[in-house]
C-alpha cells in the first residue's frame, strides 16, 4: 500500500496564546511546537500499523519552514519511510490542501490521511479541500480504519452516532480518537529517521481567498461566583435570573 | 443570494437546520437579497423552512442522497449555487457540514470560513467573519474576497427564530453522479440530544471516585433535559461510554450551560467546552483550576451537593 500523512505543526495545547502589536499575527515567542496531535496520534500511527500489517510505503508531508524539520524527523522516528517538506508558510486551509494535492496527484497513494483538525485553527477543511482537488471519496472523524483489497471499511463520527461504511481506494481519511493508539518513539526509530529520505519541494503559487483582518483574545470571565453549598436554591435563581440559562 | 444548505439527516431536520436558515435569512436582510432553503433527499416537511425566514424552499429528493456521501452531495449543492447565483452559502459546521465545506470552497472557488460564531459585519459589501481559533482561547476575525463565499455556522451560536410561514417546496434538478461510499450500518444513540447539539449538558469526571455513583448525575440531567458527558479519565477508563467523551481529542461543545462535576478542568478538558455560555463547577477541591473558567463555583462534596441542586431544580421547574 502507497500511504500519505499530512502532519502539520500547532502550538503546544497549554502554550500561551498572544499576538503581535497590530494582533495579525501569532506571538510565537517562547511557544512550544508540536506535531498535531490528531494527526500523530491516529492519522500517522495507523498508517504505520497498516503498513507494518500488509506491506507497503508511509511517505509523510508537512508544508512549512526548515525549522520545523524537527517535527518531520519525529513523524520518521514513529515509523514513516521517506517524508517531503513543501517549502513554504502553511498561510490557508486552501493553500496547504493546493499544494498536497500538487503533490499526490503524481503519487497514486491508496489512502491520504489527515488528522481530523488541527488544534490551532480548528477549520477541519484541509480534507475535504484535498478530496475535491483530487476527485476522491472523502471520510472525515474516522475512529476505526481496516483495509482489504481495494476495499476500506471504517467507522465515521456523525452527531449521536457512528456511521459504518465502506468506500472504494483511493480515498481520503480524516482521523479521530480511537482509530489508533499514540505511540512513543523508541530509540531505534529515533536514529533510522536520521538518514530517512527527506526531499524538499517548492511551493506551488496559489491565491487565497480569505484574509485575516485581526486576532481578539475573548473577553475575561468575570470571575468566579461561589456559592455555598447548602444554599443551591441560590445557584438556582441565578442561573434564571442572572445568567438566563434556565 | 444567500443560499442554506440545510441538513436533513434521516429525512428529518434537526436544530441545526433551523440555525443555520435563521442565520441566513438575517444575513440576506443586510445584504438585501434574498434567502433560499436548499434540501437534500426524500424529507418530510421541507417547507418547514419557510417558518425560519428561506424565501423558497428547494428539494432535490433523489434517492441518492438519502445517505450522506461529500463527493456527492457537494456537487449537487456547487450544482444548486451556480443555477441560482448564490453570492454566499451557508453550511452548518456540524460532522455533514465539515466534510462538504471545504469540498465546496474547491468547487465553486470560493472563501471559506467555518465555524463562524456570529453574523458576519458588512464592510463596503465585503464579509467579515469571526471565528473562535486556538481551541477557544482567541477569535479571529477574516475578510472574505470571494465572488462565492461559503460560511458554515458553530452549533448554538443563534437561536432559530420563526419570521416567516410555511413554504411549498419545489423541485430543483441537479446533477447526481453515484458516490464511492456505502453506508452499512448506523448506530445511533437513542433518547439523547447528541452532545454538539445540547443547550445544557451535565459532565462528570474523576470525583465520582466509581461507575456506580453515576445516578445522581444522570438524574440532574434528567431533571434539567440535559445530555450527559464526562472527562476523558473516565472515558479512558470505560467508567462511561466513549462518545460522552468532551475535550480537545474527544467532542468540542458550546452549549448553554455545562455543568461540571467532580472535573478538575485541565487545558486539555477546557479546550473542548471553554465556549460554553455559562459553565457551572461542582468541586470539592478549591484549587481545581476549573474555578478560573467557571462562572458559578460550589466547593463542597459533590454526592451531597448534586442531589440538592437536583431538589432545587425540581423545585424551581414545579413554581414555573
Amino acid at each position: 500500500m502507497k500511504l500519505l500523512v499530512c502532519i502539520s505543526q500547532t502550538p503546544d495545547t497549554t502554550a500561551k496564546i498572544s499576538f503581535n502589536a497590530d494582533s495579525t499575527e501569532f506571538n510565537s515567542a517562547g511557544v512550544q511546537f508540536i506535531m498535531n496531535p490528531y494527526d500523530e496520534w491516529y492519522a500517522l500511527v495507523r498508517a504505520c500499523e497498516l503498513k507494518e500489517s500488509l506491506g507497503g510505503q508511509v511517505t509523510v508531508l508537512h508544508i512549512g519552514p526548515a525549522a520545523n524539520e524537527t517535527t518531520i524527523r519525529k513523524a520518521l522516528a514513529i515509523g514513516a519511510d521517506d517524508a517531503v517538506r513543501i517549502d513554504a508558510d502553511p498561510k490557508s486551509a486552501a493553500f496547504v490542501a493546493f499544494q498536497i494535492a500538487e503533490y499526490a496527484r503524481k503519487e497514486n497513494f491508496d489512502i491520504i490521511f489527515l488528522g481530523k483538525e488541527t488544534i490551532d485553527y480548528n477549520g477541519s477543511e484541509v480534507g475535504a479541500m484535498l478530496a475535491e482537488f483530487l476527485d476522491m471519496p472523502y471520510v472525515s472523524y474516522a475512529s476505526k480504519l481496516d483495509v482489504q483489497g481495494n476495499i476500506a471499511t471504517l467507522d465515521r463520527e456523525i452527531e449521536g452516532g457512528i456511521e459504518s461504511l465502506e468506500v472504494e481506494l483511493p480515498c481520503v481519511v480524516s482521523a479521530a480518537k480511537g482509530m489508533a493508539e499514540q505511540r512513543i518513539p523508541n530509540m531505534r526509530g529515533i536514529m533510522t529517521a536520521r538518514t530517512k529520505p527527506l526531499q524538499e519541494l517548492p511551493a506551488a503559487p496559489f491565491e487565497a481567498l480569505e484574509q485575516l483582518n485581526r486576532f481578539t483574545l475573548p473577553p475575561a470571565k468575570a470571575g468566579v461566583k461561589l456559592i455555598d453549598p447548602e444554599n443551591m436554591d441560590e445557584l438556582v435563581r441565578l442561573l434564571h435570573e442572572e445568567a438566563k440559562v434556565l | 443570494m444567500v443560499l442554506v444548505f440545510a441538513e436533513s439527516p434521516r429525512g428529518q431536520f434537526k436544530k441545526s437546520a433551523f440555525e443555520a436558515v435563521t442565520y441566513g435569512k438575517k444575513l440576506a436582510d443586510a445584504l438585501g437579497v434574498s434567502c433560499v432553503a436548499l434540501t437534500l433527499g426524500p424529507l418530510h416537511d421541507a417547507g418547514l423552512l419557510g417558518e425560519y425566514g428561506a424565501s423558497r424552499v428547494l428539494n432535490n429528493n433523489n434517492t441518492a442522497f438519502e445517505h450522506f456521501d461529500s463527493q456527492v452531495y457537494a456537487k449537487a449543492i456547487a450544482d444548486a449555487a451556480t443555477q441560482l447565483g448564490a453570492k454566499v452559502v451557508i453550511l452548518s459546521h456540524t460532522s455533514t457540514g465539515k466534510a462538504l465545506a471545504g469540498r465546496l470552497a474547491v468547487r465553486l472557488k470560493a472563501g471559506l470560513i467555518s465555524g463562524a460564531n456570529q453574523l458576519p459585519q458588512i464592510e463596503s459589501g465585503s464579509l467579515l467573519v469571526e471565528k473562535s481559533v486556538f481551541s477557544g482561547k482567541a477569535l479571529a476575525q477574516y475578510k472574505l474576497n470571494g465572488a462565492v463565499n461559503i460560511i458554515s455556522l458553530m452549533g448554538n451560536a443563534v437561536k432559530p427564530e420563526m419570521t416567516g410561514s410555511k413554504l411549498e417546496p419545489e423541485t430543483i434538478q441537479l446533477t447526481v453522479t453515484p458516490g464511492k461510499i456505502k453506508i452499512k450500518e448506523l448506530k445511533t444513540q437513542e433518547g439523547t440530544v447528541p452532545l454538539p447539539e445540547a443547550e445544557i449538558v451535565v459532565s462528570a469526571g474523576r470525583g465520582m471516585k466509581d461507575p456506580a455513583n453515576w445516578g445522581i448525575v444522570e438524574e440532574l440531567a434528567a431533571t434539567l433535559g440535559a445530555t450527559t458527558a464526562c472527562s476523558r479519565p473516565v472515558a479512558d477508563s470505560h467508567w462511561r461510554p466513549h462518545h460522552e467523551h468532551v475535550g480537545q481529542t474527544g467532542i468540542a461543545i458550546r452549549p448553554n450551560l455545562y455543568i461540571a462535576i467532580g472535573i478538575s478542568g485541565a487545558i486539555q478538558h477546557l479546550a473542548g467546552v471553554n465556549n460554553s455560555k455559562v459553565i457551572v463547577v461542582i468541586n470539592k477541591d478549591p484549587e481545581a483550576p476549573f474555578f478560573k473558567a467557571a462562572d458559578y463555583g460550589v466547593v463542597g462534596d459533590l454526592f451531597e451537593v448534586v442531589p440538592k441542586l437536583n431538589e432545587a431544580i425540581k423545585k424551581y421547574k414545579a413554581a414555573n
